[in-house]
């Protein structure tokens, strides 16, 4: 298939999952108990009469049917205007622009680290096979799999900065501290406790599936017949195991941008970490609408690159797609 | 002297039942045949039979858990496993069935030349290419993309690139069209004309018969006779072993008629001859142990009535 006409599907795709989206979260919001004015007007709803109520009503359209609510506010979507946070009283897309640039770090980090270190864990416990050292990694995999992040996080907290007080507890700068005062390396001793909590926890799928993968391919008639014409150790398991695994183990490290992103929700909660995850919380908790809409398709977009990326690399790297796409 | 002998050779596996139970599984047992240079051999024998293991074993490929025994000498000298390493891919070459024993996502130049390295490799590999009416396009195919002729040239020029001087070609052409099995055997009968040693297993007795000089017939798990190609004719009666005879007797343009019975798996074996429990000829020495080998009328079998 050709690469425009590819695109184009994956736009038509990504255009009804956004639409979608946006319905579904809209009439969510719609129905939750969040009532909008007193989620505004806060502390001082003793002060606001009925009447004020209404107009305050009125002059956001709640009294409309939600059908034209939503038309309301998807042609603003539409239009690039994401409305104001309450709660920052600062345009959506501000927020969410500053609240990335942490995420995105904590992210980053934690994807290639994690996706770094799950592959060479991975082919190590498949090279070296039912030796201790698999034992090692699977155990370590399938007690991580079964740990929930926030709890490393927590643990990790505990011993860390807690116990040997040698990184920071929390925050994404030193409190009390005057933003132009913060240094770089202020910012990374707040930064690694996450990083490192998220990267931890996504080392395991990308272990264990590398670790089948080699496997399977170690096992294989190619290997073996590679073996056959005198191919051995390192050099045998680069050429034909290492390129074979290493296209599914990056797919599954895209596909994976979901769990991240849940993952980094939890995880910025634990450490107070200022980044998109501790905003969508409290977005949610305070009855910000504007703000818990725009992050909900903001992190829709998000995933959704995500695996339009592993697609991608499949269909430049793997000459068999696309050869089938073309047919 | 033969270049590769192969002496009582044994091959099983240890296979886990219940719990901690296990069993000895033997693929191949007491398995002897030789084959000199310029000569081929072809292992025929049903499906099942172990013939491919033969081949790992030899080439000392076979899976972690297997158990070896007996000998094989190559050129005089005794194959061990440091020896095994040393050849494989050099003097000794493998032939596999088909195109899923090339990696699907390297291209094919880059798998024929294999381990190979520097400037001459690149020279052979396109040389060989030629050779085998292979265009420069060809080269950077990746193997899903080879016709079914075209990869079996392919297959073979590996065996080429190397300078092999034994083959072990394992079923080289199944589910292939005449002409190109017709193409696949002569160039087996080209490599055994310029000296290589050629062991080609199949279970297609027929293009056995057209290529090879000598057929081993493989039963159970061992060779129960070699025989020179000339003794397949008629209804078999110059072949020594009765099952080369009943499988002889059951190819179509023959009597197309089988013998009853299936081939004794290899963990149930039966303690006399392998074949006792589906011939006619069984008494009870039969039953008692294992034929030994001997040589008949220029060739070998394994059965105390044969004459």
């Amino acid at each position: 298939m050709l690469l425009p006409l590819l695109f184009l599907k994956k736009f038509i795709r990504l255009a009804s999952l956004l639409f979608a989206v946006c319905i579904l979260s809209f009439f969510l919001v719609n129905k939750s108990p969040v009532d909008p004015i007193q989620a505004y007007v806060g502390a001082d709803m003793m002060r606001v009469g009925p009447e004020q109520r209404e107009k305050i009503a009125e002059h956001w359209g709640l009294d409309k049917t939600p059908v034209e609510q939503f038309y309301h506010w998807s042609s603003a979507i539409v239009r690039g205007d994401f409305g104001t946070s309450m709660i920052y009283r600062q345009p959506v897309l501000d927020v969410i622009k500053d609240k990335f640039i942490y995420s995105f770090a904590l992210m980053l980090a934690a994807w290639i680290l994690s996706g770094v270190i799950g592959f060479l864990l991975g082919i190590i416990a498949a090279v070296k096979r039912d030796s201790w050292i698999d034992r090692l990694i699977k155990l370590y995999c399938y007690t991580l799999a079964s740990t929930p992040a926030f709890w490393i996080g927590i643990l990790l907290l505990l011993i860390f900065a807690v116990g040997l007080g040698w990184l920071p507890i929390g925050l994404g700068v030193p409190a009390g501290v005057l933003t132009e005062e913060v240094t770089v390396i202020d910012r990374v001793r707040h930064f690694i406790l996450p990083a490192i909590t998220l990267s931890i926890v996504g080392v395991v799928n990308v272990a264990l599936h590398t670790r089948q993968k080699l496997i399977d391919v170690l096992q294989s008639d190619y290997v073996l017949f590679a073996r056959a014409r005198g191919e051995k150790g390192f050099s045998l398991i680069w050429r034909h195991g290492i390129r074979n695994i290493a296209l599914p183990a990056l797919t599954l490290q895209f596909a994976a941008f979901g769990e991240l992103f849940g993952g980094a929700v939890l995880v910025e909660l634990v450490f107070s970490y200022p980044g998109l995850g501790q905003a969508t919380v409290e977005a949610g908790l305070r009855g910000d609408v504007p703000l818990l809409l725009g992050l909900v398709i903001f992190s829709t977009l998000f995933v959704f690159i995500g695996n339009l990326l592993a697609d991608l690399i499949y269909l430049v790297v793997d000459p068999r797609t696309k050869e089938r796409e073309a047919i | 002297m033969p270049l590769v002998e192969v002496d009582d050779l044994s091959v099983s596996f240890k296979q886990y039942t219940k719990g901690f139970k296990h069993k000895e599984v033997k693929v191949i047992h007491n398995l002897s045949f030789s084959i000199n240079a310029g000569e081929i051999v072809a292992v025929v024998g049903s499906s099942g039979s172990g013939k491919s293991l033969l081949a790992h074993a030899i080439l000392g490929i076979l899976p972690r858990n297997a158990n070896v025994s007996g000998t094989i000498h190559y050129d005089g000298k005794e194959l061990t496993p440091s020896l095994q390493e040393k050849l494989r891919g050099k003097e000794l070459a493998f032939v596999p069935q088909s195109v899923n024993f090339l990696n699907p996502l390297m291209e094919v130049e880059k798998q024929v030349r294999g381990a190979l390295k520097g400037k001459d490799s690149f020279k052979t590999q396109k040389e060989i290419f030629e050779k085998y009416n292979l265009s420069t396009d060809v080269e950077k195919l990746y193997p899903f993309q080879l016709s079914g002729g075209m990869a079996r040239r392919i297959l073979v020029s590996t065996a080429v690139i190397n300078k092999a001087k034994f083959i072990i070609a394992d079923e080289p052409t199944p589910g292939l069209d005449q002409t190109v099995v017709k193409e696949a055997l002569s160039s087996f009968k080209a490599f055994a004309d310029n000296g290589t040693a050629v062991m080609f297993i199949t279970h297609d007795i027929q293009s056995a018969l057209s290529v090879a000089d000598k057929i081993a017939v493989f039963y159970a798990g061992t060779t129960v006779e070699v025989a020179p190609v000339e003794d397949f004719t008629g209804s078999g009666e110059r072949l020594r072993h009765p099952y080369s005879k009943a499988l002889w007797r059951a190819l179509p343009q023959n009597e197309f008629r089988p013998i009853p019975g299936s081939q004794p798996k290899g963990d149930e074996l039966p303690r006399g001859c392998l074949f006792a429990p589906r011939c006619d000829m069984t008494t009870t020495e039969c039953l008692e142990h294992l034929p030994e080998k001997r040589v008949l009328r220029n060739g070998m079998v394994r059965c105390i009535h044969a004459t």
